[in-house]
């Protein structure tokens, strides 16, 4: 078990920067997600904690050591490829118990070890079967029984999921999580799926061009994102962005949103100039003596909720309301923003602004 | 394990297949089934016209392959007593007596040590150089690797005066030790390239898995990529010990005394009695076993293996 610590680490192929100057702490325990888009240097930073890649710079500790020029064999960790890598020419006994011998672990040792773990995933009746004709499914099993048997520090895991169909993803992920809970081991797991991250993770890491962008409890980057490109990429749909040209002072509760003032929560940092209002779609209501107005451009029914999209002076925005209110396309409505969960970005940078609200989670520098 | 999606074809089409490649294969195989049947015919047979199918098989040809015969007159052939052995007997008929061993066996021999020698080495220092290829990087990579190629842009023997004066000086001429790396020097390029290209194929996760099992480098690579890369490792060995097995030119200008091969040995076997054409077909036979055999060893490798990863598991 163990606590992982990245710190300023950085890596580039040549010319090009993979990750840059990534730091953030991974608790002993903990299931946390490496999240971003495709490209953006979760395999690379995994790798580099697995001592598959050499960071350029910077620092990766485990349990206090710092183990940037460790090579992976002396880490102690384990590591779920995508595609698995299960060892084609060996059968599944061998395969999972292979970390194993490499340790020079007596023989019974070993098949005791191999057929606890076969038991806990539920996969005695494959031992020796093999790994050629398995499923998706069971290969995802003896993957992450050669990574359990050895019982390491910690466990990567590189959308250990993706090749798996969306049914089973599902349960698959399900699966994953309880044998965490049970095991309690450190376990870092890339995705690029938001909503595996949200439903997994304890903590995420959100990582775009290389940067992290974000870290912390799956609910607090929700609600609170630190950049405007964390807001868009988690929540589905994701967060409204209302781009206008205003101030806010210190301390300050409104904005001017063409002529119309939004309550927002008390600002502890002023901005003027371009900036953006992010609202969430469940934080929009319909009200008709609300001054700001949206025409109904659009609604699409999920069942319990809608998402009606309305067309405003500022651009397009999501509201999700319940199914039961009744809307009409191209009615004319106004727009109601729950003053307690808003955010505002400055539009250049992207970072969001320091409020009453966020100050709690970002505890910008 | 891949899944086929092919419509089942009509039986038309399966016996318009089906005479096409027994045809070939007939087409393919008749030289061989000649020869094979020349070297269990009298040298009579052998030059009949028209050809004779049908013949009553005899094992001369075998027997005058491996000696050496001298002819004795009537009177000394009656001095020396009934034959004793049966090879005795089969050439008492011709007059003849056996007077010793040919080198026959020697020069098969020969064939052996250097054929499969030169085969190991290809194998061993090609695997080592594609692994390397394949999976480091090394600097101006490309253009050692055209490099390599390009010594096989030219035929060998386009350097076999070169080659001549350099074994001259160097002691090389007519030794085992010459002639295997000579082969393995005209064999190597092939076999970086052919094992480059299935290493290439083999994802380096299963290393990468191996390393993070606590294995060093050497063992994943022996203990994981050897075994899948074996295939590949079986058809290059093929073409390499068919090359070196078949190989003449170099072997008549390089060798004669010490390391002789069978290649060019087998032609010398005319001149030694007359046209012994059943001596050189039963040697050509023998010739043929070994790489016949270590194919069909391998054939289950092979088929995989030349269509060249086209095929994936
Ligand atoms: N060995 C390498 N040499 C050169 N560039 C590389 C190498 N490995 C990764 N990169 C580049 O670094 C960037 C980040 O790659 P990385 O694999 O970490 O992305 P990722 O976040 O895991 O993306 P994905 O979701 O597609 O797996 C990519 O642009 C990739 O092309
Ligand atoms: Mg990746």
């Amino acid at each position: 078990m163990a606590q992982i610590r990245i710190q300023n680490v950085r890596k580039e192929f040549g010319a090009f920067t993979a990750v840059r100057s990534s730091t953030f702490t991974i608790e002993d325990g903990e299931f946390f997600m490496l999240l971003g888009p495709s490209g953006c240097g979760k395999t690379t930073t995994l790798r580099m904690m697995a001592g598959l890649e050499l960071p350029t710079s910077g620092e990766i500790f485990i349990d206090g050591e710092e183990v940037g020029m460790k090579p992976a064999s002396q880490r102690d960790i384990a590591f779920v490829f995508q595609m698995f890598a299960l060892y084609p020419h060996m059968n599944v006994r061998k395969n999972i118990s292979y970390p194993l011998v490499s340790q020079g672990m007596k023989r019974e040792a070993v098949s005791a070890r191999v057929a606890d773990v076969a038991r806990i995933l539920r996969i005695e009746h494959l031992l020796d079967k093999p790994v050629g004709g398995l499923s998706g499914g069971d290969r995802q099993r003896v993957a992450l029984g050669r990574a359990i048997v050895r019982r390491p520090k910690a466990f990567f895991m590189d959308e250990p999921l993706g090749a798996l169909d969306a049914e089973f993803r599902e349960h698959m992920a399900e699966e994953l999580r309880a044998l965490h809970d049970r095991m309690g081991a450190t376990t870092v797991y890339v995705t690029h799926d938001q909503l595996e991250a949200m439903q997994m993770g304890d903590k995420i890491v959100v990582m775009n061009h290389g940067v992290v962008e974000q870290f912390g409890k799956p609910q607090q980057i929700y609600d609170w994102p630190a950049t405007k490109f964390v807001a868009q990429f988690i929540g589905s749909p994701s967060m409204n962005f209302l781009d206008f040209e205003g101030m806010i002072g210190i301390g300050g509760d409104s904005v001017e949103l063409g002529g119309v003032k939004v309550h927002v929560p008390a600002a502890r940092e002023g901005r003027a100039g371009r900036l953006t209002l992010g609202v969430r779609p469940e934080h929009v209501a319909f009200r008709d003596d609300a001054p700001y107005r949206g025409r109904v451009s659009a609604v699409e029914y999920l069942g319990t909720t809608q998402i009606v999209t309305l067309s405003t002076e500022h651009g397009d925005v999501k509201a999700r309301i319940s199914s039961g209110q009744a809307v009409r396309e191209e009615e004319l409505v106004g727009l109601d923003f729950d003053a307690r969960t808003l955010s505002l970005f400055d539009a250049e940078s992207g970072k969001v602004l320091i409020s009453e609200g966020n100050e709690g989670v970002l505890a910008h520098g | 394990m891949s899944s086929y999606s092919v419509t089942e074809p009509s039986l038309r089409q399966k016996w318009v297949a089906g005479i096409l490649v027994v045809g070939y294969a007939l087409i393919t195989i008749l030289p061989l089934i000649w020869i094979i049947a020349t070297g269990f015919k009298t040298p009579s047979d052998a030059i009949a016209y028209p050809p004779k199918t049908f013949f009553t098989p005899t094992v001369e040809g075998y027997v005058n392959v491996f000696t050496t015969r001298t002819r004795l007159s009537q009177e000394q052939l009656q001095a020396l007593g009934e034959p004793t052995t049966w090879y005795d007997k089969l050439v008492r008929k011709d007059g003849l007596v056996i007077s010793g061993p040919s080198r026959f066996a020697e020069r098969f021999t020969n064939s052996v040590i250097i054929g499969f020698g030169s085969t190991v080495l290809c194998i061993v220092l090609g695997t080592v150089a594609a692994y390397a290829f394949s999976r480091f990087k090394v600097p101006l990579k490309d253009d050692l690797l055209f490099f390599i190629l390009s010594t096989r842009m030219m035929p060998p023997i386009a350097v076999a005066i070169p080659i001549f004066l350099m074994f001259r000086s160097l002691g090389l001429s007519d030794t085992h030790a010459g002639m295997i790396l000579l082969y393995t020097a005209v064999n190597l390029s092939l076999s970086v390239w052919l094992l480059k290209g299935f290493i290439d194929e083999i994802p380096v996760e299963y290393e990468e898995a191996a390393l993070i099992d606590g294995y060093t480098r050497f063992q994943a690579f022996y203990k994981v990529v050897l075994p899948q890369a074996a295939t590949g490792i079986a058809s290059t060995a093929i073409f390499c010990l068919i090359f070196a097995w078949n190989e003449y030119a170099f072997a008549v200008l390089l060798t004669s005394g010490n390391a002789q091969t069978a290649p060019p040995f087998i032609p010398t076997i005319i001149g030694v009695s007359g046209q012994d054409w059943p001596a050189v077909a039963a040697g050509a036979t023998i010739f043929l076993v070994p790489v016949m055999v270590f194919t069909i060893l391998l054939r289950k490798h092979l088929l995989r293996g030349i269509t060249f990863g086209a095929v994936r598991k």
